[in-house]
Parts: structure tokens; sequence; C-alpha cells
């Protein structure tokens, strides 16, 4: 047994390739920037750039949950109305129920995971695809966020400090020329505690384990089932994060939105560089995918783009990242 | 000196099925033991048994003399009993030392975080023991199916094996990688490792294998020293003497048309140089073992696999067929060993099964559908082949297996297919509807039909066949006349070109 030379290079020819394709986001993502930072001069601007990550910070939470399922070869689709549904329990709480709100914060949070595991618990208990399960669950959330406020918004009155969760700025008490909103700050955080468990433990090494083989992990001796409602969970409870965000940021929970960005949130994962059919991602690669969608539609609103085109060039983006992934696997 | 492995009395039935029957098995520590027996003889049943993975429905199993109880693969594993399946289990976006470890990575501040050095030097020292230079950091997925195998072998290591058992290894291995792999086996034994090695290869067990135990039709046969048995004695024990029933009588066709030739088809190392001819009337049965490269041959002809090379006339006539379209028009029809996922769309009716071929000769103007021509035409075959169903409106999925292989078959000859081949027309199809399925077959070639039949069954093919094709490995052993003897197939189809020491022993054969 000597013929290790083969092995070696290919081994890392894989990394490279995977390294590529978020490189290639990457370098999109800037050229992107400087087009629309030469078409305008406002573009730029730090308050504009904060706009960007701001607008980023919700979609990118989401889009952490949707990657932690995709990797392990599922599919999510309720991560944004269970999104608004977590925001309107944090609602009930501090408002309806007057608690504080380091009770009202956790409880969300807490909504997330109870929800999260519920997905899980149909998915690999009872069987049912995950695309199907999510999509049941997606309108239970939607009908039950509604129910529960009586299809109005839940204003965050009794807990006036709650807004600056996502707005105040710690960085910006610290250096006031960058004023950049806690919210982006909990985006990066989401996303490094993510990345952190996908390569350091046990959880993560089972996400990718799971979406690439299912039945290896099973016949290794692993209760896949528990360990699949352990992800759906996770994802639940960062959704719940993002539900505190976007409640924070409009100090109401708004129970009528969240439908669709799902689809955004999936959109950043893909443009990222992550396998839909699992087994393959980085929550690097979801940033970046998360970063161009805001870019996208910053960068044309500021032009002047009507929305309906900004939505015709989010779809085609999405289509070319998937397409430069086939081209990716073909070369392997 | 007590057994590491006892197996006694060890039954086991699936669904219409019963795989084992009073099984037996015996391992020695430090033993390699080969497992043989034909297709569905019960060998990779037992040994699933034996890791895990099926619970016997009777039997004993001892390990050193003490009865132990196998519930699931971990407990096996926790015994000392690792398995490396045909179909291997890795996860293949893990490295190998992941894979190596999955469920049991090392750990560290107090078992949050994973140890990614330690794992990777642990994997490491398992390579270095088996002698192996291999990145433990090396993805799965792109290492050649030898060294994932490989790392199958050093999984079964890290849980200290006592029992290695090793699923048709070499299937997909070259020479140079079969001898790697030898040479590991031989110093697993040296070590006390007990092994069981299932293989279909004769020449590889005098290679490697202490003893052989037989198995066939799910029962347990005999055990063998394998360097003093002749390779002639372990085949009539595969083959047994008393599943010869009834015979193929060959009709007198040498005044028939070919109708199809095939002239050096190849692709790949799957058909490696293929030629045949087959009458107007004629059945030609495909003997062989798993893997011999038949249904690749079919696919090939029938134009779902692109070929490398080769000739097909149809008719005396070249036709180029490249896609499965070419085909059906020059008149072949394909009956594929998996009738669900390619021969039928189960959840329609057997009306539009049956029609499903020939759609467009049912289409009206504007693309509507002729629903009474495609009724009477479902009706016609209904009565013409038996088939049992309530009405031609009957949903394909709510038949007998053997009723739905009659719809195929209605769905080929309503397309006027002169052709036909049958990929294990009766796999999953019981006892009773087989014989009419053969009766069915051989009215089919009476009326003028060239029939091909690949089958795993011996049996089946001796009964059906007016000549014998045997493949090995894609290459076309030898064609046998009907009446030819189990042990002359079954040399045939082990005839590896690493055992032909006389030249054209197989060429001798060819009729």
């Amino acid at each position: 047994m000597s013929t290790t030379a083969e092995i070696a290079p290919k081994g890392t020819a894989t990394r490279v390739s995977g390294a590529q394709h978020r490189a290639l986001a990457f370098s999109g993502l800037i050229a992107l920037m400087v087009v629309f930072s030469l078409a305008s001069p406002n573009f730029l601007q730090t308050a504009n750039i904060i706009t960007i990550l701001q607008a980023t910070s919700v979609n990118g939470v989401l889009a952490v949950a949707a990657t932690l399922v995709i990797i392990s070869g599922g599919i999510d689709l309720s991560v944004g109305t269970l999104m608004t549904f977590c925001a309107v329990m944090a609602g009930v709480l501090m408002t309806y129920l007057g608690l504080p709100i380091w009770i009202g914060v956790p409880g969300g949070l807490l909504a997330g995971l109870a929800c999260g595991s519920l997905s899980g618990f149909l998915i690999a208990k009872l069987k049912i695809p995950p695309f199907i399960a999510t999509l049941g669950m997606m309108l239970i959330y939607k009908g039950l966020s509604l129910a529960i406020c009586g299809a109005k918004p839940i204003y965050f009155t009794s807990t006036p400090s709650f807004t600056q969760i996502s707005t105040g700025s710690l960085i910006g008490a610290v250096i006031p020329a960058l004023p950049i909103p806690n919210g982006v700050l909990i985006l990066f955080l989401v996303a490094a505690v993510a990345a952190f468990i996908l390569g350091r433990t046990v959880l993560g090494r089972f996400i990718f384990a799971l979406g690439s083989n299912e039945e290896a992990l099973r016949l290794s001796g692993v209760n896949t089932g528990n360990w699949k409602i352990a992800v759906y969970g996770l994802a639940g409870a960062v959704c719940g994060i993002a539900g505190i965000l976007i409640a924070s940021r409009i100090n109401s929970a708004q129970p009528a939105i969240g439908q669709g960005y799902e689809l955004d949130a999936i959109a950043a994962v893909v443009i990222g560089g992550t396998s839909l059919s699992g087994g393959r991602g980085t929550m690097l690669g979801t940033m970046i995918g998360a970063l161009i969608i805001s870019v996208v539609a910053n960068g044309l609103r500021i032009l002047s783009v009507p929305q309906e085109w900004q939505i015709v060039v989010t779809g085609s983006i999405i289509i070319l990242a998937v397409y430069l992934d086939i081209l990716r696997r073909r070369g392997i | 000196m007590t057994p590491l492995i006892s197996m006694s009395g060890v039954d086991k039935a699936f669904p219409g099925v019963r795989a084992l029957a009073d099984a037996r098995f015996e391992l020695m520590a430090g033993e390699v033991h080969a497992l043989m027996g034909e297709n569905g003889a019960g060998k990779s049943t037992l040994m699933k048994i034996l890791s895990g993975i099926y619970a016997p429905d009777a039997g004993e199993i001892l390990m050193n003399g003490r009865p132990v109880a196998l519930g699931t693969p971990r407990d096996a594993q926790a015994a000392g009993i690792s398995m490396i399946h045909q179909e291997l289990n890795l996860m293949p976006h893990l490295t190998a030392a992941q894979n190596i470890f999955i469920g049991r990575e090392p750990k560290s501040f107090g078992g949050w975080l994973l140890d990614e050095p330690r794992l990777n030097g642990d994997a490491a020292a398992i390579f270095a023991s088996m002698k192996l230079t291999l990145d433990p950091k090396a993805e799965v997925g792109r290492l050649t199916i030898a060294r994932q195998q490989l790392v199958e072998i050093a999984k079964a290591l890290s849980f200290r094996s006592r029992v290695l058992i090793m699923d048709e290894p070499t299937a997909a291995l070259n020479d140079a990688e079969v001898a790697d792999l030898f040479e590991i086996i031989a110093r697993l034994k040296a070590s006390g490792t007990g092994i069981v090695y299932i293989s279909h290869k004769l020449d590889e067990l005098k290679r490697i294998a202490d003893r052989v135990t037989v198995m066939r039709d799910g029962e347990y046969v005999g055990t063998v020293p394998a360097a003093d048995t002749p390779v002639e004695k372990i085949i009539s024990m595969m083959v047994g003497r008393t599943l010869s029933t009834e015979q193929a009588e060959a009709p007198d066709l040498s005044g028939a048309d070919t109708v199809l030739e095939v002239k050096h088809l190849n692709r790949g190392s799957e058909i490696r140089d293929v030629s045949f001819s087959l009458r107007r009337g004629e059945i030609l049965g495909f003997a062989g073992l798993m893997g011999a490269g038949r249904t690749e041959v079919a696919r090939a002809i029938f134009g779902a696999d692109r070929r490398d090379g080769g000739e097909i006339f149809v008719h005396g006539k070249r036709s180029d067929i490249r896609r499965p379209e070419d085909a059906v028009r020059a008149g072949i029809g394909y009956l594929s060993e998996d009738r669900k996922h390619f021969g039928l769309v189960v959840g329609m009716d057997v009306r539009n099964n049956v029609a499903l071929a020939s759609i467009s000769r049912f289409t009206g103007p504007g693309g509507v559908l002729d629903e009474t021509g495609m009724r009477d035409a479902a009706k016609r075959y209904i009565g013409q082949l038996a088939i049992k169903t309530p009405s031609d409106e009957q949903e394909v999925r709510l038949l007998s297996g053997g009723n739905q292989q009659k719809v195929v078959i209605a769905k080929w000859l309503l397309r006027d297919c002169d052709i036909l081949i049958f990929d294990e027309p009766t796999r999953g199809i019981d006892v009773g509807a087989k014989s009419e399925i053969y009766r069915l077959l051989n009215e089919l070639a009476k009326a003028g039909k060239a029939i091909i039949v690949i089958s795993s069954e011996l049996p089946e093919i001796l009964r059906l066949s007016h000549r014998i094709a045997v493949m090995c490995e894609g290459r076309l052993t030898g064609i046998l006349p009907a009446r030819a003897s189990q042990e002359d197939i079954m040399h045939l189809a082990t005839l590896r070109p690493s055992l032909v020491a006389t030249p054209g022993l197989g060429g001798e054969l060819v009729h």
C-alpha cells in the first residue's frame, strides 16, 4: 500500500472547489458593490452600508437556520412564519402579560426551539417528508400568529428598551464613527456560533453525516431520528432569534408578515454554495449569499430600478448560482 | 478449540420467501472462512444476522462458546463483529477519519467539542497498523472504490473487531488492489481476527481461504478445506442435483431467420466484446452471476446506455440504436427487472399502461386520446394473456406481480415488438404464476417472437432456454445448447480471465 500520491491532491481539490464557489460568490459581491458605487455616489455612504447590513440581519439569521437544515439533507419552509410566530409569542409575554424583557426574549426563543423540534418530530418519527411537514407548519404558524393577536400588530409599549436589541449600537457607543446596529452584530454572532457548531461539535458532524448518507450513519449505531429533531430544534431557535430581531426593529410583532422570507433565506443558502442535496455547505457562503441579495435590492433601489425588476434580478442570480454549483460538481 | 463464532439452527423468513432454514456456520480465530453459494443462497442474510442487521426467527449464536444477543448493528460492533457491505456504507462528504469514528468521536472540553487532531491521529494510527498510506483528512467521496473499501476495513478495525465479514470485497477492485487487500487480510489473520469472506470468485478462495462453507437455498450444504477440495466439487455443492427439473425442448430453428445479431458489443469494463445472434422463434437464455454484465448488455442493445463499440443488426439490417426510441422503432422491447421503476406506471390503470408505448396510435386530432381504441386493445390482451384484473380500468399497483408482468408484456406486444428482452421475468412472482409466465414465453416464441431471457435462477434458464449464453465479468464465456448441465453453466459463469489456464476452453464450448 504505497500509492498515496493520487489521493492527497484529490482531497484538497474538493476543498479548493468548494472554496472556489465561495470565492466566486465573494468576488460577485465585490463586483456588484463596485458597479453600484460607480453608478451612484450614494451607494458607498456609511449610512447606506449600514442600511444594507441592517436589512441583511433578519434574512441572514433565517438563512443560518435554513443552512443547518439543508446541509442535513432536509428543507425548512416554515422559517419565515415561525419567525413571526416567535415575535408574536414575545409580544404576548411582554405586552399582553406584562412580563419583563428578560422573560419575553428567552420565551420567544424557546417557542422557536419547541416548534422546530415539533417539525423534526414530524419528519424523523412520523416520516413525513420535510417539504410537506414544514409546508404544513408554515401555514399553522401563520394562522396561529393571526389568531393570537386578532390580526392586529402587538406593539411593545410596556418594554421601551426592547427596540434597542436590534437598533441600538454597542459598537457606536464605543466608536461613534461606526454606528453598526446591534442587529448586525447579532447576525454575525449567530453565524459564527453556527459555524462553530458545524465544524467543532458532534451535532455539526452529524448534520453533515445525515445529509451525506443517513443510512450509513444509522448503521454506525447512531440514533438518526433524535439528531434530526435536534437539527430542526436548533434551526427553530435560530428562527426565534430572527423573530426577536425583526420585532425589535419595528418595535411590534406584525402577524401578517413572514411568508416569503423562507424563499429569501433558501436563496441566500443556495447562492452561498450549499448543496440542496445535503452533506455540503458553509456558514460563510450563506453570509455572502445573504449579503448579495441585500446589495442587489439596495443597489437597484438607489438606481431607481422598479421593485418588480429587482425581483427578476434576484431570481436570475439564484439560477446562475445553482448552475455554477452544477458545473462545479460535474468537474469532480 | 472453541470456535470464535458458532451459528446453528438459524431460520429467517421474509414475506413470501424462506431465506434461511436451519443454517449453520462456524468461524475459528485466525481463520479465513469463505462462504459460497449461488445468488439468493442466503449468504448475505446469514451474515446480516451475525452483524445485527436482521433478527433471526430461530437459532443460536455462540461467541467463544457463550451465547450472544446481536439485536442491533451496535450490539454486534460492541461484541467485536463488523461487516463490510457490498454497497459501501460511507458518508462521501466526510473525511476518512470522520467516517471511521462517526458516532464515537474523541471529544475535548468535557465532551462539548470534537477533538479533531486526536480523531485524525487515531485514524492515522489504524492506517499505519494496516501498513496503508492514506491521508485521514481525505474526503471519502474522492477516493477510489478500493480505497473506500480500505476505509471500511479501518473502521471495522477501530472497533477492535475479532470478526470481520467481507461481502464481495473484490467486486470493484483491479488485480493490484486485490493483491493489496489480500495482504491486509493475511496480516489480520495472523493477528487472530476471524474473517468471513463472501465471494463468487473460486480462484480467490483458493488463494486466501482456509475453509469453505457452501449454502444452497438458505440451507447449509457442507464445509470443506479450501486447499485440497477441487473447484468442481465446490461447484457441484453449490448447484446440487435436486434442482434440475424439466428442461426445455429446443425446436429445430435451423431454417428460421436471424432477427437480431450483435457484433463486438463493448462498454467500458462492463461489456467486453460480446457477440451473439438470435433467431425467430428462439428463446436465448443469459446466465451468469450477479454483476456479470447481462443487464448491461440488454440495456446497451436497447439504447438505454451508451455503447463504446459494436454493431447491432435487426433483420439483417445494421441498426443505429442510440436511444430507447430507436430500439422500439426497430421492434425491440425491453422488460426491465425492476417493473415498478422502469416498466410500469403503477398508479395508472391497465388500459393506459398497455397503450403507453403505442400512444401515438391512439392519438386523434388535437392530441385527444381515443379511449375506446385503447380499451379495446387492453381488453384484447387481457383475454389473450389471461391477465387477472377486474377491468381494464384497474390500477396496475393493485395487481399481483405475475399479472403486472403480463401487463408489461401486453404493452410491448401492442407495440409490435418482435424481439423481446426479459430481464429477470419472474423476480418477485410466486411459484404458481411463474409457470404461467414460462408458458406465455413459450407461446410467444412459437408465435415467432425472438426472446432473450436474463435470469439468475439456473432452473429457470434451463427450463426456458433453447440456447444458453453464459457471461462472466462482462465477457460472453460460452453459449451452451439446451439441456446443458448446471455444472457446465457454473463453470462458464466463474470463468474469470485469471482462471483461464487452457486457451480455447471458452471457445470450445461456443456452439
